[in-house]
């Protein structure tokens, strides 16, 4: 039956095997793909319109000062038309290294415990666990850390540095109040644990377990198998979880107000206090706009603390292509 | 018939489910022994009890003994890593590591620290490099990535591997299923070259290279033992119905 069909088919065509409706199938085929493709371009073009948008309106401030005496300037003293963003700038960097810092070690032992060694059963219950961690809205860390960290800063973590740490200068108590980047750096550490571990669980996965048993099967033990095989694998991978980490904490905002201080000066000490670029714009945005130029060098802070997340992203990706070209396979 | 491997009443589950029943059988010594069956029967289930691979997987319940040299590996004072580098595994696919050719080679020599310095681990690659006749092909690029190689290459590079940490037994599970003809051949030739020196166990779905490999053969059937014995009896005058019908070709 299916042969009469066919024999009309090609009759009707002049010999070749198309319908009237291929075409519509086409068509639509055609529209998807268009469609999707606008919806793929959609990031790149709200990244452009942020950056042009900030770019516009900080524009006054620009004009008024040099970008070097933005970047590097280090009074903040809106009233009196000064406006130096170096007390920012560097106050995001240390509280992000801080919680990096604190974060990047036990997540990659819990990581590697979870996908290398961990029965599937401890697995199923420790991985929902820590994507409730991850669910926890930022202000309820944010009050965690006044009401547990900053304590724990002031009356235990502080006078044991000290006591030891002391003659070290980014371990000496300035400002004893607990309020400061080490407690904004903790918060932060707990924050971004669980996205570097799952991160980091995912990319442990990738590695073939064929090449595991490989090393197993000329006798290796498992932490052979994990330091010689898997993790020369997952090096890029790890780095990129990191980076990931720490994007998140570059822009962490509320969490991080709350138990840093937010007092505008160059840090020299993980106690001192600081005040990171969020902060600064969340705190201040909306309030005092009669003073001239102040808008204009909120938003231009704003735009530091994108382009500065950009740079990092984007050499961080540098690395990691690096990384993985040097890899075998 | 000198014993090498004995398994006694090994019993295997994945879960709930039983993979082996009531396993008894002996391993000649220097000799290929052969698992055959059709598909799902246990047979890589029971070759892997040998090299303790099945611990491997989350869930595996094991029951029974197996004996190497009359000692029980799975005894609770054994040690697996040792049970490996006495029990080697040739995988189904080939699993070079990502390295070079002749870091692979040194790999497991370096885990069991079996070498003192880089002249007698050049002298180890090239000899294994030769048993596994891969050094002509290779020795001009050993430090190329492994995977640059063919697969046939790649498996007997992997049986490079295998053998530098000086096992007395080779398992190969499928060893040539994922290879050419040719390949095929090659790997074959190299086995039974081997079967002087180590103890072979090798499990295949392919009936003719059963009868070209085997001097001993074991038939499974849904989990069980059906028949074991010298290739030449088994082969030539099975004694169980199950066994007879497989050979000829109705399973």
């Amino acid at each position: 039956m299916s042969e009469i069909d066919t024999s009309q088919l090609i009759s009707k065509t002049t010999g070749r095997l198309t319908r009237p409706v291929v075409a519509s199938r086409a068509r639509q085929n055609e529209f998807a793909r268009r469609t999707f493709f606008v919806f793929t371009l959609l990031p790149v073009f709200l990244i452009l319109t942020v950056t042009v948008a900030l770019l516009v309106r900080s524009w006054p401030i620009l004009q008024a000062y040099s970008l070097s005496d933005l970047i590097f300037g280090d009074v903040w003293k809106p009233t009196n038309g000064q406006f130096g963003f170096w007390p920012f700038i560097l106050g995001t960097f240390w509280v992000t290294a801080v919680g990096v810092i604190l974060a990047v070690p036990p997540c990659l032992l819990t990581s590697i415990y979870l996908a290398e060694y961990a029965h599937s059963r401890t697995r199923s219950i420790a991985k929902p666990v820590l994507d409730l961690l991850a669910a926890i809205p930022p202000v309820v860390y944010g009050v965690w850390g006044l009401l547990a960290i900053v304590p724990f800063v002031d009356e235990v973590l502080a006078p044991l540095s000290d006591r030891w740490l002391g003659p070290i200068s980014i371990f000496s108590v300035n400002q004893p109040t607990g309020f400061g980047i080490l407690a904004a750096g903790i918060v932060l550490a707990v924050m971004i644990a669980p996205l570097i571990i799952s991160v980091m669980y995912e990319i442990f996965s990738t590695v073939p377990n064929d090449l595991r048993h490989a090393s197993l099967a000329v006798g290796a033990t498992q932490w052979q198998t994990i330091r010689n095989i898997v993790l020369p694998q997952v090096a890029p991978g790890i780095l990129a979880a990191v980076v990931l980490g720490a994007s998140r904490a570059l822009g962490e905002t509320i969490a991080v107000l709350m138990v840093v201080g937010n007092i505008p000066q160059v840090p020299t000490s993980i106690f001192d206090s600081a005040y990171p670029l969020p902060a600064l714009i969340a705190n201040n945005y909306g309030e005092m706009m009669s003073i001239p130029l102040y808008d204009a060098a909120l938003l231009s802070a704003a735009l530091v603390l994108l382009v500065v997340i950009l740079i990092f992203n984007i050499l961080s990706i540098l690395v990691i292509q690096r990384m993985r070209s040097r890899k075998w396979a | 018939m000198d014993t090498h491997i004995q398994v006694k009443n090994l019993n295997v589950y994945y879960g709930k489910q039983q993979a082996l029943k009531d396993i008894n059988i002996e391993i000649p010594k220097n000799q290929i022994t052969v698992i055959m069956g059709p598909s799902g029967c246990g047979k890589t289930t029971l070759l892997k009890s040998l090299n303790r691979f099945l611990e491997l997987t989350d869930g595996t319940r094991i029951e029974g003994e197996v004996l190497v040299d009359e000692q029980n590996i799975y005894a609770r004072e054994v040690d697996v890593t040792e049970v490996r580098k006495v029990v080697g595994l040739l995988a189904q696919r080939p699993s070079p590591l990502p390295m070079s050719i002749y870091d692979n080679v040194v790999y497991g020599m370096n885990i069991h620290k079996l070498k003192k310095d880089r002249k007698e681990y050049k002298a180890a690659v090239r000899h294994y490099l030769e048993i596994a006749g891969l050094w002509d092909e290779v020795h001009k690029r050993m430090h190329d990535p492994a995977t640059s190689l063919s697969i046939g290459q790649q498996q007997r590079l992997c049986l490079a591997r295998g053998l530098a940490v000086e096992p007395e037994i080779i398992l190969g599970d499928e060893p040539t299923s994922a290879l050419d003809p040719i390949s095929s051949q090659n790997i074959e030739s190299r086995l039974i070259e081997l079967k002087q020196q180590y103890t072979t166990v090798i499990v295949t779905h392919t009936l003719r290279q059963a009868k070209r490999l085997a001097d001993y053969v074991i038939y499974m059937y849904l989990g069980e033992v059906i028949e074991a014995g010298p290739a030449k009896e088994v082969f030539s005058n099975p004694q169980h119905e199950r066994t007879r019908a497989y050979l000829e070709g109705q399973i």
